[in-house]
Parts: C-alpha cells; sequence; structure tokens
C-alpha cells in the first residue's frame, strides 16, 4: 500500500511531511535496538559477574581463542560498516550503482566474518575447548588453571559460544536484510526521497558492529596475551 | 511589512533539503580510519602487562569506538533530540538493572548464611 505510494512521493499517507516520516523510521528502528542493548547487556552483565567469581580460569580460557582471527575479524566488520555507511549516503544522494556496489561490498565483508568465525569455531572443535563431555584442553592452558579449575574455564567457553554465536546470528540476519535492499536497490526502488529500509537497516548493521566492538576485547583481549 | 520567512517555512520541500543530513566522505573515511587503528592499538596494547590498566584501557577504547560509530555512521550527532533521548533513556535502564545485579552479587558475603532449624535446641520458654 505505502509501498506504491511511496515510490512516487516518498510520502506514506499517515504523515504529515518527509522529515516527520523520516523521523519516526529512525525513532522505530532505534527503540528497537534500545530492546537489543538489553538483550546483549543482560549477556555482557552475566559475564562480567562470572568473570569476577572466576577471574583466573577466564582469563585463561581467553589465552585459548585464536587472537589474530579475532583482529582480523574486528578489521573485517569495522570495514563493513564503513561500507554500509557508505551505501547508506549513496541512497540519500540517489547513486544506484554506488549503492548497489557498497551493498555488494559490505555483503561480502559479512559472509568473511562469518566464514572467519567459522573456521575459528572449527579449530576449537579440533582442539576440544568445545564446553561439554570432550572439553580437553591441551598445553600451557592446563598449567594456568587450578585444580577445578576446568570447570570454570568451561563456564568461559560457554559465554564464548553463546555471545559469537549470538553475535552470528544477528550477522547472519543481517545479510538477510542486505539481499533484500540489493534486490529492492536493482529494481531502482530507492529514491532521494525513499531510502528509509537503507537507512533503518544500516542502523542495525551498526549496532550489530558495535557488540563486536565490546565482544572482542572481552572475549579474546583481557585475559593478558603477555 | 515582508512575508518572505512565513512562505519559507511554509515551503517543506525547501526544508526536507537540509533534513536529510549527507555526511561527507571524508569524515566517513576518518571513521573507518580511526577504527581500525584504534582496533589495532587494543590488540598492541593486550600484549603488555599492565596489570589491572589493561582492562580498563581496553574498555576505554571500545568506548572510543563505539562513540564514533554511533555519533557519525549512525548519524546521531545529527539526529534529533527525541532520538537521543530515546538512546540515554536505554542506557540508563541497562544502567539500572546492571547496577542492581552488581550490588546483590557483592553484598551477598555481607550477611551470614542461616542457621538451620534444629529439633535439638531448647525451647526457651518453660
Amino acid at each position: 500500500m505505502s509501498e506504491t505510494h511511496a515510490r512516487t512521493s516518498g510520502l506514506a499517507h499517515q504523515f504529515e511531511n518527509l522529515e516527520q516520516q523520516q523521523e519516526t523510521d529512525a525513532l522505530g528502528i532505534w527503540v528497537f535496538l534500545v530492546t537489543e542493548i538489553m538483550f546483549f547487556g543482560g549477556l555482557f552483565a552475566s559475564y562480567t559477574i562470572y568473570r569476577s567469581f572466576y577471574l583466573p580460569a577466564f582469563a585463561a580460557g581467553s589465552r585459548v581463542l585464536n587472537v589474530r582471527l579475532g583482529a582480523i575479524n574486528t578489521m573485517v566488520l569495522l570495514s563493513s560498516s564503513f561500507t554500509m555507511a557508505m551505501a547508506v549516503r549513496s541512497a540519500q544522494t540517489a547513486r544506484r550503482n554506488a549503492l548497489l556496489l557498497f551493498l555488494i561490498l559490505t555483503m561480502t565483508l559479512g559472509v568473511v566474518f562469518l566464514g572467519i568465525k567459522g573456521v575459528e569455531y572449527h579449530d576449537e572443535y579440533v582442539e576440544r575447548i568445545i564446553p561439554g563431555v570432550n572439553f580437553a584442553p591441551q598445553g600451557e592452558i592446563m598449567q594456568r588453571l587450578s585444580p577445578g579449575g576446568l570447570g570454570h574455564a568451561q563456564i568461559f567457553m560457554c559465554f564464548y559460544f553463546l555471545m559469537t554465536g549470538v553475535h552470528a546470528i544477528h550477522m547472519t540476519i543481517g545479510l538477510g536484510l542486505l539481499l533484500v535492499l540489493l534486490l529492492r536497490a536493482r529494481r531502482g526502488t530507492f529514491t532521494v526521497q525513499y531510502f528509509a529500509p537503507v537507512e533503518v537497516a544500516g542502523l542495525y548493521w551498526h549496532f550489530v558492529d558495535i557488540v563486536w566492538i565490546f565482544l572482542f576485547p572481552l572475549l579474546y583481549l583481557i585475559g593478558g596475551r603477555y | 511589512m515582508d512575508f518572505s520567512i512565513p512562505i519559507a517555512v511554509f515551503d517543506w520541500r525547501a526544508l526536507l533539503m537540509t533534513s536529510t543530513h549527507i555526511v561527507p566522505v571524508k569524515t566517513y573515511l576518518f571513521v573507518f580510519i580511526s577504527l581500525l587503528c584504534l582496533a589495532l592499538l587494543t590488540t598492541a596494547v593486550a600484549f603488555v602487562d599492565l596489570g589491572p590498566l589493561n582492562t580498563v584501557i581496553a574498555l576505554g577504547i571500545a568506548f572510543a569506538k563505539m562513540m564514533l560509530v554511533l555519533l557519525l555512521f549512525m548519524h546521531l550527532l545529527y539526529s534529533s533530540k527525541l532520538i537521543r533521548v530515546v538512546l540515554i533513556a536505554g542506557f540508563f535502564w541497562l544502567a539500572l538493572l546492571v547496577g542492581l545485579t552488581f550490588t546483590d552479587y557483592h553484598s551477598r558475603s555481607w550477611i551470614p548464611d542461616p542457621q538451620p532449624w534444629s529439633d535439638s535446641a531448647p525451647p526457651t520458654h518453660p
């Protein structure tokens, strides 16, 4: 309904003007993002509490993660945020080819991120540091763990897989949104008046990036790499 | 009297040109390069033993990166007050929830465990 109307005039009938419409679109996604802050905030809070309980095991646990791949993935995700910002800008200035290019670049970087994450998960499976009956980390970590610390290191790995897993699910949803945007942009749906879907998906994508900005130091770094 | 100002105000198409803020590419590039540098910095600092400062620096850099993304990539710098209030209210509410949870966990050990009921305890009344 509003789709056809929006495409012709850019203004859906329930709004006074385009400015009000854009503000409403932005407000809607921001309220959603606040609920996402609550969701991830709960995970970060429980991570902090367990970290304060079992500090040595958490520090040792973070040392078994692959910091090189983690850092590369951080770069990849930050780059995808940049290309997403450029995609939104291209939509604002009605540059269709640039929009298509930046959407494809963002999706490529997103897929690279998930691919690297998959490689990490595979390595962790091979190294037997996935929590469960086969949890048996080898090497240096064992010297760092106190007797009984193995169970606490499993709690750390549970947090690692839960938080990165939920983040990866958000990335996958983001890729789906970008695919829809790509198809619609190819049809020429977006105009200088009507680009709210690009903007809204961009805000979501940046939010997922911010979650990773905190996950990376908390999981990979602050255990002490020295 | 001069009516040119009201006419300009009611011409919402003219207003529209200012309502969507188009950020210069240069700004986005600056944010992008800053984010990459901060990511490198936070990784490098993690390999130096600074004691508890490691955690503080890591979280400080993460906060700086978040602010860059929020303000410029997510256009919060150019957004209306309404949207800023929504976000600040969200963070405030999160701080309440997390803060109260932490005070609970922190203060649990202050109170000794309650003694269990015991049948052997003699009645105090005659």
